[in-house]
């Protein structure tokens, strides 16, 4: 259906709302063009066009370092969580968090392995593990997708567990402390309380709109 | 701090160590099955890698097209009038985008401020409960192949910016 049709009919509301959500679904295309299309417009008007030539293979190389940097952590955490499933002990671990993360995730079956593998991965995020995090997400993608029955569209599962996963529910700000600390800041450790409280409270906000998008778009 | 530090600096040699041991103890092949999970990890990063270049490349490309600084000037005498400090925009633009990126500019605004400023400690708490939410997302869908978003990007960025406004409101109420 064009836009036209939802303009002409004056159907206003709920369903507007809802087009112009699919409409910007695509968002990260949208992102990645304004992204792109302004850095080099601007380059070119204010004649940074040396400096981003370098960036843009900067840019390119910079994919390339990270990818075998994550190479080498993934490799490792899948060689370490393959002992912990072969071994049994991930039901131990996962037995004790079990409860909350299937009252969050009411569309895996307690009994999925995406549950264990979404446990450990909010447990190392909230221990500040970015390095243990970043692959145990990866396979909670995996056991996510496995039951997605379309394999291309997202389901809200795994909007649910991206949602928490960039809220950054996090115990200690390690990295934010030592540098205030390294800087020589009278009291680092200060921010620790406030920064929980944001992060909580932003998480939960973020988990309201993204049942709220669900509801208009249901 | 030092036992905090201690801590984490503990966890994740302790975590292998009980691993193994366990492993060893549940008569489990160790070396074989660690191979053989490390194994996948080239398949994985096979699939995210043009997912990253893509994202590294616009990235770059916006920083170095100048365009935040015009952003961040054009910004800075709405900001101050709300009592928030200006220096926290570029932060707040720069942290969904890239990690290595915010924590030099989070670096820049220490030093120029000084640690124990408004501006810091705004910059420190958003630090600590933003993500790279486009790292994140470009890595986890490129992981298994998913394109289609839904209303994921519109979600995530809404919630960056709710995030950004509670951590400007937390520093208010905690540090001021």
């Amino acid at each position: 259906m064009m836009l036209s049709d939802y303009v002409c009919d004056g159907r206003f509301g709920r369903n507007n709302v809802r087009y112009c959500i699919t409409l910007w679904g695509d968002l990260m295309n949208v992102i990645w063009f304004v992204l792109i299309a302004v850095s080099i417009a601007g380059a070119l008007i204010s004649g940074h066009t040396e400096p981003l030539t370098k960036a843009l293979f900067d840019g390119a190389r910079a994919a390339v370092d990270i990818s075998l940097f994550l190479l080498g952590i993934i490799s490792l955490w899948l060689g370490v969580t393959k002992i912990i499933e072969e071994s049994g002990l991930i039901h131990r671990i996962s037995h004790f968090f079990k409860p909350i993360i299937t009252s969050i995730f009411r569309s895996v079956p307690p009994d999925h392995p995406a549950i264990t593998s979404i446990t450990l991965n909010l447990l190392a995020n909230f221990f500040g593990l970015g390095n243990a995090a970043t692959p145990l997400g990866i396979k909670a993608m995996q056991d996510l997708q496995t039951l997605n029955r379309d394999k291309e569209t997202i389901t809200f599962a795994m909007m649910l567990f991206i949602v928490l996963n960039t809220a950054s529910i996090q115990f200690i700000p390690f990295t934010v402390v030592g540098i205030l600390s390294e800087l020589g800041s009278a009291q680092p450790s200060a921010i620790v309380v406030p920064t929980l409280c944001a992060t909580v409270v932003s998480a939960a906000c973020a988990v309201l709109v993204l049942l709220l998008f669900r509801k208009i778009m249901r | 701090m030092k036992p905090l530090t201690l801590f984490s600096q503990m966890i994740i040699p302790c975590f292998i160590l009980l691993t193994v041991l366990y492993g060893a103890y549940k008569k489990v092949r160790v070396y074989d099955c660690f191979v053989s999970g490390a194994k996948e990890g080239l398949t994985v990063v096979l699939h995210i890698f043009p997912y990253l270049l893509a994202i590294f490349v616009a990235v770059k490309a916006f920083q170095a097209s100048g365009i935040l600084e015009y952003i961040a000037a054009g910004a800075s005498s709405l900001l101050i009038s709300y009592g928030v400090p200006p220096e926290v925009l570029s932060l707040a633009v720069v942290k969904p985008l890239s990690g290595s990126a915010s924590t030099a500019i989070f670096t820049d605004i220490v030093k120029t401020t000084g640690p124990d400023s408004t501006a810091s400690k705004t910059a420190g708490v958003i630090m600590g409960s933003a993500e790279t939410t486009f790292y994140v997302i470009a890595v986890y869908l490129g992981a298994v192949g998913i394109r289609k978003t839904r209303y994921l990007v519109p979600v995530c960025v809404i919630a960056d910016t709710i995030g950004i406004i509670i951590a400007v409101i937390v520093v208010k109420l905690f540090l001021e």
